[in-house]
Order: C-alpha cells, then structure tokens, then sequence
C-alpha cells in the first residue's frame, strides 16, 4: 500500500506542479501578448501572426501614444489626483482611527458605530451625487479625492494596529508632560510606520486606478484621468489621434498596437513596482482578514 | 449626578483627541450621511431647482411605479443570477487553488506562483475590461484561435448568452490567488500533529486534505460565504458598465447600472434613488442577517 501511495502522490505532485504552471500562463500570456502585439509590425498585426514572439519590433507605437497631448494630460492628472487623495486618505484614517484607539475617548463606541454603519448602508450614487454638485465640487479635483477619503476597513486596520501600543507608553508620556496631540504625532505615528506604510500603499493603488468617480464627476477632457481616458481608447476605439501621430511617423501602426500600447503604458508602473512592494500588501491583507 | 460628572470629566480630559477626531467626524457627515439624508428624494419629486427639501412629495410613487415594471424584475433575476453563478464557480475557485498549493513542498515554485497569482489583482477594472473587449473582438487573441481550430468566430459581447461566462471566467482570473491569500493564512495554522497523527492512522494525502486540511479551513470559508451572501444584491458594477452594449443588456443589465443609466444619464433622480434605495435595504437586510449568522457559528464577530 504504501509503494503504492508514494507513486501516486508523486503523480499528483507532477500534475499539481503542470496544473500551477498552466495557471501562472493563463495569467501572464494576455499581459504578454499586449506587450508583443504593441511593439510589432502592424502588417503582422493584421495577419494575426504574433504569437510568441513581436515581429520586426520597434518602439513607434510607443512614440505617438507618449507625443499624444490628451494622454499625458491625462498621466499629470492621474499622478495629481493620486498624490493628493492619497495624502488625504492617510491623514484622514489617521485622525479617525487614533481616538477610536484610545479607552479613554469618551464616546469611542458610538462614534464607532456611527462610522461601521456606512459599511452596510450607503445613500446610493444619486443622492452622492446631489450632495457633491451641492457643495460646488462637480468638475473639480475635489469631487475625486474627497468623498472616498476614508476607507472604513483600513481606517479599522490601522485602529487595531494603534491599539496593540501598549498603555504604559502613555503613561510614560503623560508624565514627561505630552498630550495626546503630541503624543500621536511623536510616538504613536512613528511606532506605526508600517501600517501606514501598508495603507498608503493600498490607496495609491486604489487612485492610480480609479475611474468611475471621473466618469461621474468631471466633464472637461482636460481634468480626466488617464483610466478614462483609456477607456475612451481602448474600449470605445477612439484611435484616430494616435493613428495620425503614427502616419506621421511614416509607422505601420494599426489601432490594436495603440490599444495595447496605451494599456501597458498605465500598467507599466504597477508592473515595475509589484515585486517590490507585494508583500507589504500581502501583510496587509493578512493584518485585515485576521483582525478586521 | 455622579457619572455624568464622571463623563464630564472623561470628556475634558480629552480634548485633543476630539480636536483630531473632528475632520473625519465632519467627513463622515458630509460624505455618508448627507447622502444618506438625500435618499429623502426617493419620496420626493425632484427638482434641481427646488432643491431636496423644497421638492414635491410623492409619497411611494416611484417604488410603486418600479415594482410594477417587468424591466425591473429582469434587472432584480440578472442581479441574483450573477451573483449565483459567481458563488458556484467563483466562490470556489481560490479555496482549490490554496489547497494545491498547500501541496507544493518546493517553496520558492510556491512563492512564484503565488506572486504570479496575485499581480492581475492590481489591475484596474479599465485595463481587464479593454483587454477582454479587445481579445474577445472579432479580429481579437481568442477569435483568433478559434479560426485557427477551424471553427467559427463568435461575436462574444454582442451576445447575451456569453455575458456571464465572460464576466465570471475573467473575475476567476483577475482575484483566484488575491483571494487564496485569506485561505492560505488559515492553513497555516492547521496544527501539524493532526497531520501527523492522521498520517499514523494510515490516511494518505487525499485522505489528509479531506479529513485534517479541509475541517482546518472550514469556518474561514464558512465565513467569506456568508459574507458572499451578504453581498448578493450588489455586483461589480465598474465592470459591468464597461462591459455591456445594448445587445447584451438582456443578460447584463443589473440594478446598479440601470440607476446610473435612468437616474443619473436620464436625469431620473427620483426613480433612480427609489431604485438605489431598495437595493441599498435589501442589501443591508442580508449583510446584517449574514454577518448575525456568522457570529452564530463562530462566536467570533467578523468586525
């Protein structure tokens, strides 16, 4: 029985290992092939000869999607609004989740509750809509880095990881004659930094690739951020810019090169970074599935 | 008398963490609960220039005026089979994928692996979308190789009948490893011996997975499927929205996307924030009811 037992688990290893394999290319073949198909000739295009391979590569594509004015507005705009709002996330969690640390904040529990509810229950985007064009802010930056300023779940990632400080650091402080304030910001943020770090993390992500509150908030071309304007190329096929920038390059450049260009042009950044950073994410996750 | 001096006390010697608490308090204010206080329009007849309270009452007009709607059932059965569909071959797609890699001994091809997994997940809902209205296109990656086999080219998003299977197939594909993290945390923390002493007991590793690895995880799944159920009413909406052309509105329009479509594009406030608010009550019944269910079972509370 147990010769036996050795074969077959040694069969299923093997299978098990084909199977992960075979998985890791289904994921990384289509970002491949965008790559492949964006950098070759766009005769070969056509064909539908790019398999494994580009065909005469060249970096024209490139070129006339990076001269294009309303993509690098669009770059500059994506990078503002993602600095910005994630400046305003952080600072915000951080304000929200300290005193709801703190035993002694009189009233931490409703004000918990108050908050958690708008977990479960949220007026819809009509009514978020009416409040924002009420406060002035539709066609500003605002109404982009504003409203998701908070995002509940980290907010009570953070709340945790401040909760772990022990008390007797207070006391210590308190006796060196600090408040709270000074407190926070000379003890408790610096103790934190790899929670921060972590959040901030999740928010830039979240910004770098946020698209529907543009859809709804801005309407100058000018304000877009690159997502929506991606989405104009890539989805609604609006090529005919690019595809004149190309001609005039004297490129054989078809609208599937832009496509694929422009997308691996905005997941370029995400690429370069992630082997870097993905662990602090997994961290991260692990922090909110355990405690959240 | 006592304790509310007591409090009094309390509240003083606080003051700073009130002072810091103030913006995110006035946030909350103004960005959840103003909304929550707009959904008033909902019973209202809507008029930019009246404004939310200056408008005419109209009572359960518009909750009427939707219930009797056919339309609206067929949003409400495109919501719930979505959603039904995602459960039964989404749900369980990143437990078997933290089940296979529990098994890989050799751990720097599990580390790659997982890494490999989890990248599609830090892709916009933009990006996913444009890369399957491009490989699905006529002349696009999949149609391809479909040509190349000798069959026909289909025109996936024109048609209804492909709607779900590509939304659900690309959901496994973009969060399967994000969402095999959670899974993997619990199976590290299957105690061994049990391993050890099942291995004694004759069980080979089928057996192990079955009887020691599976009951380990089992009140975390328990957990994310009531949780899943809780977020029955609700959908990727983003997605949807990049996704569906007027053929396939049959299979793909969902609740969230018939309010932004009738309420926001059509200027339909009312009906759109009577439509969102039956929704929003809906969905909050079930994560209420989800989240009492799990504590139940768990004796842990999930926030």
């Amino acid at each position: 029985m147990n010769l036996k037992g050795i074969k077959a688990g040694k069969i299923f290893d093997a299978a098990n290992m084909l199977f992960l394999i075979a998985l890791c290319i289904t994921i990384l073949y289509p970002i491949y092939h965008m790559f492949i198909v964006s950098v070759s000739d766009g005769h070969a295009v056509l064909r539908g000869d790019i398999k494994l391979w580009p065909v005469s590569p060249s970096w024209d594509t490139y070129k006339a999607v990076l001269k294009d004015p309303d993509i690098l507005n669009s770059y500059k705009n994506t990078f503002l609004y993602t600095t910005t709002g994630t400046l305003i996330n952080v600072t915000l969690t951080a304000f929200c989740a300290y005193p709801l640390a703190r035993k002694k904040f009189y009233g931490r529990s409703f004000f918990a509750v108050l908050i958690i509810f708008t977990m479960f229950f949220e007026g819809g985007i009509i009514p978020e809509y009416i409040v924002i064009d009420a406060l002035g802010l539709i066609n500003t930056m605002w109404a982009i880095v504003l409203p998701p300023a908070i995002h509940v779940f980290y907010m009570i990632i953070m709340r945790t990881f401040f909760q772990q400080i022990p008390e007797e650091i207070y006391e210590s402080a308190y006796i060196d004659g600090a408040n709270d304030l000074r407190i926070f910001f000379r003890i408790i943020l610096p103790l934190s930094v790899p929670v921060i770090a972590t959040i901030t993390l999740f928010y830039l992500v979240w910004h770098w690739n946020s698209f529907f509150p543009a859809l709804m908030y801005l309407n100058e071309k000018s304000q877009y951020p690159m997502q929506l304007i991606m989405r104009n190329i890539v989805i609604a096929g609006n090529v005919a810019a690019q595809e004149s920038a190309a001609a005039s390059m004297n490129a054989m450049i078809t609208g599937q090169n832009i496509k694929y260009a422009v997308i691996i042009v905005t997941i370029a950044p995400i690429l370069v970074v992630y082997p870097f950073i993905q662990k602090y994410f997994v961290k991260g996750m692990m922090v909110g599935s355990l405690k959240g | 008398m006592k304790t509310e001096a007591l409090a009094w006390k309390q509240i003083k010697s606080s003051g700073y963490l009130y002072l810091i608490f103030l913006v995110p308090l006035v946030y909350f204010l103004i960005f959840k609960y103003g909304p929550m206080f707009g959904i008033l329009i909902a019973f209202k007849d809507y008029n930019v220039f009246q404004g939310v309270l200056n408008s005419e009452w109209a009572g359960w007009k518009h909750f009427e005026s939707f219930i009797f709607d056919p339309y609206f059932w067929k949003l409400v059965r495109n919501t719930l089979l979505l959603n039904i569909y995602m459960i039964i071959f989404y749900f369980p797609a990143p437990i078997l994928l933290a089940l296979l890699l529990n098994e890989i001994r050799f751990k720097a091809f599990k580390r790659v692996v997982q890494s490999i997994s989890y990248l599609p997940h830090f892709l916009s809902t933009v990006v996913v979308a444009g890369m399957l209205v491009n490989f699905l296109a006529t002349d696009g990656l999949i149609n391809q190789i479909i040509a190349s086999l000798g069959f026909n080219k289909i025109q996936f998003l024109m048609l209804p009948e492909w709607f779900r299977t590509i939304y659900i197939s690309s959901d496994i594909w973009q969060k399967i490893g994000w969402g095999s993290i959670i899974y993997l945390a619990a199976l590290s923390g299957v105690d061994p011996h049990l391993y050890e002493a099942a291995k004694m007991d004759g069980a080979n590793r089928f057996k192990q997975a079955i009887h020691v690895t599976l009951p380990g995880i089992s009140s975390v799944i328990m957990i994310l499927f009531l949780l899943t159920l809780g977020d029955l009413m609700s959908i990727g909406f983003e997605k949807i929205l990049l996704l569906y052309t007027g053929p396939t509105y049959e299979t793909a329009d969902v609740i969230s996307t018939f309010v932004y479509r009738r309420g926001l594009l059509g200027a339909d406030f009312s009906y759109g924030a009577a439509v969102g608010l039956f929704q929003s009550v809906i969905s909050f019944l079930l994560i209420v009811g989800a989240n009492y269910a799990a504590r139940k079972l768990n004796a842990t509370s999930l926030w």
